[in-house]
């Protein structure tokens, strides 16, 4: 009998070990805190073009995170995208004619939406849209602008003779 | 000719032997009821499947992680992009080396030892004596087992994932001189917790059920001679990294 209890305390140091060991994991190693999507509420915003934003990418005022991408979806009849954010709750003083912009972090990374806060007495309310937005720097067509309109020391290599009809600064 | 090679063929006998362990999982689903009236022997067979796994287990565990974390940081510095050491090590862990490695040593540790415990009780006959007893040996001997695996299997992968990350800390951090603020701050922030570590848990919940499965099923058909047992517990590891590994691939494709 007492050698049957010792395997149960045995088994049950085994088991509370492997919960600690989750808890571990799941609190030290991720940030909790960002997910939790109890109480918050959704605000809507149009971009023409929201280059690669995902599904839960930060939303940020001044670079601290208040919420998350919960959805990106086609618009069928405007044709730009809908994108809807969704904000904690605790923050619930950004003013209604606040713009969304989308960053990018670092050079490479990834893309996040910005809430640059205007100076309405009103502020938003659950199911709001966000007029004013601003899409997402395209890298791509940065660089393609900046070879074009480069074109005058670029024309020098035979490599870059393709780009000679076009009219130079016509962007 | 092919009809032959159906009738007594590799591919019928791979058949067979695949739609027996089907059966059996069903057999066992159908005792677990009857096995929990005396819990003792799961929470035995616990300490006996999981507990006496924990040093293997930590201790791979920890060498992953500081191999992982060597490994990663030399590549990673050829971009400039040691800052990633900590997610890199943790999503590598959590995702795939966590729930698949514990499954192979598991496979070897605990796995063998199953099949060869209810090989042997089937070469002495004490399976039959049960029977004549009207002791159920499904729900009195191999149920236990099977449960026991399946418990202890996400345990020791989270034993084995929190190990791993001391390591690659300690590799990663104390060795190598990735700042420690940078290394906990990028992993927090890339590393989620149902996406990863739950995800982790799942993966590690399925090989539990499939090895032990393959375990208890191996012993309990094995041939009742001694070269049988001897072939049963080779296949059981054998059997369990090919499903673990192919399921693994199956998994990640759908939990992804």
């Amino acid at each position: 009998m007492t050698q049957r209890r010792s395997y149960a305390v045995g088994t049950g140091l085994f088991i509370l070990l492997g919960f600690a060991a989750l808890a571990y994991l799941a609190t030290q190693t991720t940030s909790v805190a960002n997910y939790r999507q109890g109480d918050s509420y959704t605000v809507k915003a149009r971009f023409g073009n929201v280059g690669q934003l995902k599904l839960r990418a930060p939303v940020k005022i001044a670079g601290v995170r208040i919420g998350s991408v919960s959805s990106v979806q086609l618009e069928p009849d405007k044709l730009d995208a809908l994108v809807t954010l969704s904000i904690d709750k605790r923050y619930h003083d950004i003013p209604d004619d606040s713009s969304a912009v989308i960053f990018t972090s670092g050079l490479l990374g990834d893309q996040y939406v910005g809430i640059q806060p205007g100076g309405s007495p009103e502020m938003l309310k659950d199911g709001d849209e966000l007029v004013l937005t601003q899409s997402a720097l395209q890298l791509e067509d940065l660089i393609g602008k900046f070879l074009v309109n480069g074109s005058g020391d670029a024309s020098k290599k035979p490599a870059a003779n393709a780009q000679d009809h076009k009219p130079a600064g016509g962007s | 000719m092919n009809a032959r090679f159906l009738r007594d063929g590799y591919v019928t006998d791979a058949l067979a032997q695949i739609g027996a362990a089907g059966l059996f999982f069903f057999t066992i689903l159908g005792a677990v009821p009857k096995s929990l009236r005396h819990f003792r022997e799961t929470v035995r067979q616990i300490w006996f499947v999981g507990a006496m796994s924990l040093v293997i287990i930590m201790t791979c565990g920890l060498f992953v992680g500081m191999v992982l974390a060597l490994q990663l940081y030399h590549t990673l510095s050829i971009f400039g992009g040691t800052a990633a050491l900590g997610t890199v090590v943790a999503l590598s862990l959590f995702r795939e080396l966590g729930p698949v490695v514990t499954a192979l040593l598991f496979a070897g540790r605990a796995g063998t030892s199953i099949t060869a415990e209810i090989g042997l009780m089937r070469a002495t006959d004490q399976l039959a004596a049960m029977e004549m007893m009207a002791v159920d040996p499904v729900a009195y001997v191999v149920a236990p087992r099977f449960l026991a695996g399946v418990i202890a299997m996400p345990i020791l992968a989270c034993v084995f994932n929190a190990l791993g990350i001391f390591g690659g800390h300690l590799v990663g951090v104390t060795w190598l001189g990735v700042d420690n603020g940078t290394f906990w701050g990028n992993m927090t922030a890339n590393v989620e917790v149902w996406a990863d570590v739950i995800n982790g848990v799942w993966k590690s919940l399925a090989f539990g059920a499939v090895v032990t499965l393959i375990a208890v099923f191996q012993g309990y058909t094995t041939p009742p001679t001694s070269e049988g047992v001897a072939y049963a517990t080779t296949r059981t590891v054998v059997f369990s990294s090919i499903v673990v590994l192919a399921l693994d691939f199956v998994l990640t494709a759908f939990l992804m």
